[in-house]
């Protein structure tokens, strides 16, 4: 009897049993199936195995020529220079990545939470229906386009014109503000996102016990939404860092320790841009400076990731 | 802290007011920075588009289109070598990253058994790869695809492999989500009624699905079409005066062309700059609206 309930539970239902037939044809063109499909799957580690492979190889070829301390603590980038010129400390490039990134996120945060805060809580449908997909198609907007508005419209009328800042043609505000811009339908899409996954039943409750919608909003939704909306500032400032093009035409190509955001800057991935035009020796010091600026952007962007990975899901603990 | 203390603390705060006029001002505050931060958004993408459209709609025209790019006469530049350039990409990218990333996301969906480490791993494995800059995937293309094991060279098919791997991310989240909303119902009854798995898949589960990939697949094919770093890192031609003829042509694309023209000095080639982000926009919009149609026409409803 306990034989039969078993063959007759759902999950045994269509498949093939030893009581009704052999290995057929059939069953081994599902297992060749499964095996293909599992293959494409495997692409995708390949790709991170390769990406790790070639950023480590030349990584290991550049610090046999240069010590890793020099590299790490020096203060002078200057690989395009010859013999006693020629430096490679990286510290104005993390500089330059952070300092527009800081730049960005000082526009970014506030107006991308404050989006998300009122797309979740507050907007109606119909304002809803129109400001949504203006978020998607400032997203959808490709970054050299934010780049070549950053180069011609921002930096000559609206920070010389309107503001009459003494900026250079390329320099750390524009660049860094259209950064903010770039990552604002990034940060409001995940703010309301998890806003929206905080129950109803709290917002009731607050609004039961006296709290105007501003105070729900605050003091309620998001306290219980704070680890999705810490998940989404990381990754805003992940997408930041990593940003290239904007950086490259806007933030010009001087590698800049200085805190004066009207001079020109250069970020770890505008200056493996600037370098890899595709001509580049190989096996050459240059070459080799791609890849260790390359792993050192890699890592930064790993170690966000992976924290922005782990909030998302302890705030999905909570309610589901 | 539960749903409740949380309730309960705020309304603490909300039942012994300092004054209710305060309240009322705050919200309204409140409401007006709101307004102002959806206002910046809406203000960058206006001025966005009309500073293009100023500098970029008085250059545009058949000639525009059907030229190649000169490096001494802006007035006789145009972009025919960049948008073949783009198009064979595309196609590259399109062939590798369908197939890859369906049966990547039905494998992850259908097959894995999530208790086994090496299932999980590939999910991680995939978002982390999808928050990789892109740059990092022009160096890969560099090192792996252009040189090094697949040696390609500065080719079509060189840059088409960078961008499917850059997107395959996208493809397979998106997938994965399509595929999730097919009711297990549909799956049971196919199974009830004798099909395989693969049948119920292939018979199924796709048909059912098939709108939101669809919609996946676009969504990153305009991701690749705007992405510059990893074409300019693994050596994209500038301003070539030839179209692609195979996959093992040198090549160049709306993006670099429109990189290589906003360096110029010369004030009329950043201007073909604008042009050219035109053509782009135009194409990214067009894939959009076939993107919300595909969702809204043929997306099921179970």
């Amino acid at each position: 009897m306990a034989d039969i309930s078993t063959t007759a539970s759902p999950g045994a239902i269509g498949r093939r049993t030893s009581l009704v037939r052999r290995p057929s044809g059939r069953s081994r063109f599902e297992a060749v199936i499964k095996a293909l499909l599992f293959g494409a799957a495997t692409v995708s580690i390949a790709t991170t195995l390769a990406i790790v492979f070639s950023l480590l190889q030349e990584t290991i070829a550049f610090f046999g020529d240069v010590p890793v301390g020099d590299y790490l603590f020096g203060t002078k980038w200057t690989p395009q220079f010859a013999g006693d010129q020629q430096s490679f400390g990286v510290l104005p490039l993390i500089w330059g990545t952070l300092y527009l990134t800081g730049i960005g996120l000082v526009v970014a945060i506030p107006v991308g939470v404050l989006s998300g805060i009122y797309l979740s809580e507050f907007a109606p449908r119909r304002v809803r229906k129109v400001v949504k997909p203006l978020l998607e198609l400032l997203a959808g907007v490709p970054t050299i386009v934010f780049g070549y508005f950053a180069l011609t419209f921002f930096t000559p009328e609206v920070l010389r014109g309107a503001l009459g800042l003494d900026v250079n043609q390329f320099n750390a505000l524009a660049a860094g503000i259209i950064l903010g811009v770039l990552v604002v339908p990034t940060i409001a899409t995940l703010v309301e996102d998890s806003m929206s996954a905080v129950p109803q039943s709290l917002r009731e409750g607050a609004a039961g016990l006296g709290a105007n919608k501003v105070q729900t909003a605050i003091r309620v939704v998001f306290p219980a939404a704070l680890s999705g909306v810490v998940a989404a500032l990381v990754l805003g400032a992940s997408r930041a860092i990593g940003e290239t093009v904007i950086i490259l035409i806007a933030g010009g190509q001087t590698a800049n320790l200085s805190i004066n955001p009207t001079e020109s800057y250069q970020s770890m991935a505008a200056f493996i841009a600037a370098t890899s035009r595709g001509d580049i020796p190989t096996g050459s010091i240059e070459y080799e400076t791609i890849f260790v600026v390359g792993m050192t952007l890699f890592v930064f962007t790993l170690l966000l990731n992976s924290v922005s990975i782990r909030l998302v899901r302890r705030y999905r603990q909570v309610y589901e | 802290m539960t749903g409740a203390q949380i309730a309960a603390r705020a309304a603490g705060n909300a039942v012994i007011p300092r004054a209710a006029g305060g309240h009322r001002a705050f919200a309204a505050l409140f409401r007006a920075l709101m307004y102002g931060a959806i206002g910046v958004s809406a203000l960058a993408l206006v001025t966005l588009l009309y500073d293009v459209a100023r500098d970029g709609l008085p250059k545009l025209s058949v000639d525009f289109l059907t030229s190649f790019p000169s490096r001494i006469l802006p007035q006789t530049s145009g972009i025919q070598s960049a948008i073949y350039g783009t198009l064979w990409l595309m196609v590259v990218t399109a062939a590798i990253v369908v197939p890859l990333g369906i049966a990547t996301a039905l494998y992850l969906e259908e097959y894995a058994d999530r208790r086994k480490w090496w299932n999980r791993f590939v999910e991680v494995n995939i978002q982390n790869l999808a928050a990789v800059p892109s740059v990092v995937y022009g160096i890969l293309g560099l090192a792996f695809i252009v040189r090094g094991p697949l040696s390609l060279g500065r080719t079509v098919l060189a840059g088409g492999i960078t961008l499917a791997l850059l997107v395959l991310p996208v493809v397979i989240i998106v997938a994965r989500e399509a595929i999730r909303a097919v009711p297990p119902s549909i799956r049971e009854a196919s199974l009830a009624l004798g099909a395989t798995q693969w049948q119920t898949i292939w018979k199924q589960v796709l048909p059912g699905s098939i709108a939101g990939i669809a919609t996946g697949v676009i969504l990153a094919l305009s991701r690749a079409i705007g992405e510059t770093a990893p074409l300019l890192v693994i050596g994209a031609a500038v301003n070539p005066r030839f179209n692609p003829d195979g996959l093992g042509s040198a090549f160049t694309a709306l993006p670099i062309q429109i990189f290589a023209w906003t360096q110029d000095p010369n004030r009329d080639f950043v201007d073909l700059a604008a042009a050219a982000i035109l053509v782009m926009m135009v194409v990214l919009l067009l894939m959009n609206s076939v993107a919300i149609f595909l969702r809204n026409r043929y997306e099921q409803k179970w």
